[in-house]
């Protein structure tokens, strides 16, 4: 099974919006929801994130044909941690404040599945430059997510943007956005929205119409009996 | 005794992994489709959880002292290897229990709640009773967590929803409602 022919563009821009993992394909939702109260630690959190995917995928790449298929997930964890062990060290040493509001959830970096998948799905398997590409790609898809999060919940919930206060005196903020349910709550409605603008965006390519005549009915869920 | 009670209490409501730590969310999201499988995750959850709580008090007594710096890559080293070895076990033991939890076991190893255990008891610096407890509570918790969405999204299966609310959308929105109800927990201690 060869894996189907793309182009360089391709395999960047993929991740980035058309297979975005956190809005599309649903992975790496802990970091997205847990850290992201604020437009600072959506970003660090980013960042780290992008900095491990990228290492991981080059260096999976450079290894593909030393590695053994039988311990290869096992290669690809070892391989992933340790570049997760220098993002911790490296922010503790650069943004101590920043490494403290972020706590655990740096190492749980090793964790996300958005990153082994990767190693998984495309870096084993293709020359690095592609691997590069494609882990830049769904790197920056990662961070572009965790910022649409992470500027929802601090506007509403601060009422600032990387604080400064957006709204003056008077703007009672919405404490809920930057306690967890607000995490939820935020992907959930952004996803709603997605799926929206997919379905009119069919629409309007293929309308629906009913003959002439036809009226359609909705039942309500509670009342079908069967 | 009281100390244990409340870190079990504690890490099963008031800090609930998956609804107010957002741990171990992949899970949470995908087996909670029917009540039977939801519980049946619970508990292979509970079970490496109290495994993990054992490892990483473990090793945070004997052997990271020595090596801070390999704190990340041994626990997951190590819990992947335990895991796969008692997975083994309850092959050849009970075909029934690895039928009904077996399947799950690999599945969750790699799993954030996992880790995040190990890794939350040693910043707290839980000995191994403490940490045992923990993990219970920790079990506890993501099972009930998992129990009550699966019963959610059960409901829903029958009602009329609209066509863009039959993905994660709405799955995620009854989810922050959940997770609404788990902060009415965080007032239980400060009397």
């Amino acid at each position: 099974m060869s894996p189907r022919v793309t182009t360089p563009s391709e395999d960047f821009l993929r991740g980035v919006w058309q297979e975005n993992p956190v809005l599309v394909q649903l992975l790496g939702l802990c970091p997205a929801l847990a850290v992201t109260n604020t437009v600072a630690n959506s970003l660090a959190m980013g960042i780290a994130t992008f900095f491990v995917l990228t290492g991981s995928s080059l260096l999976v790449s450079l290894l593909k044909s030393w590695i053994p298929r039988e311990v290869r997930i096992s290669a690809y964890i070892l391989i992933i941690a340790t570049f997760v062990t220098m993002a911790d060290m490296i922010l503790a040493a650069v943004v101590p404040e920043i490494h403290k509001a972020l706590g655990a959830f740096i190492a749980l970096i090793v964790v996300n599945c958005m990153i082994l998948g990767r190693q998984e799905a495309f870096a084993s398997k293709r020359p690095v430059g592609r691997a590069l590409l494609d882990a830049v790609g769904t790197g920056a898809g990662f961070i572009l997510a965790l910022l649409m999060i992470g500027t929802v919940r601090e506007v509403l919930g601060y009422g600032s943007f990387l604080g400064v206060p957006l709204f003056g005196e008077t703007f009672e903020p919405w404490i809920i956005m930057i306690l967890p349910p607000g995490g939820f709550f935020t992907l959930g409605l952004l996803l709603l929205a997605f799926a929206a603008w997919e379905e009119r965006k069919v629409e309007r390519v293929h309308p629906r119409h009913w003959p002439h005549g036809v009226t359609v009915t909705v039942e309500t869920g509670g009342d079908a009996h069967g | 005794m009281g100390e244990l009670i409340w870190i079990f209490v504690s890490a099963m409501l008031v800090n609930n992994f998956t609804l107010v730590l957002f741990l171990g969310l992949c899970p949470f999201l995908g087996v909670s489709a029917k009540v039977g499988t939801a519980v049946r995750m619970g508990g292979a959850n509970l079970f490496v959880l109290v495994i993990t709580s054992l490892t990483a008090s473990f090793l945070n007594a004997w052997v990271l002292p020595h090596a801070p710096y390999l704190r990340l890559i041994s626990f997951i080293v190590v819990i992947a290897s335990l895991v796969q070895i008692v997975e083994m076990a309850i092959r050849k033991l009970s075909p029934t229990l690895f039928r009904e939890l077996g399947i799950f076991l690999p599945l969750i190893t790699t799993n954030c709640a996992i880790l995040g255990l190990a890794i939350f008891q040693t910043n707290r610096g839980y000995g191994a009773l403490e940490g045992l407890s923990f993990a219970l509570g920790a079990g506890a918790g993501l099972t009930l967590a998992l129990i009550l969405m699966a019963s959610i999204r059960e409901r829903v299966e029958l009602s009329d929803v609209p066509a863009v609310a039959r993905n994660m959308g709405l799955v995620l929105v009854l989810a922050g409602t959940l997770s609404l109800a788990f902060m009415g927990f965080a007032g239980l201690f400060t009397t």
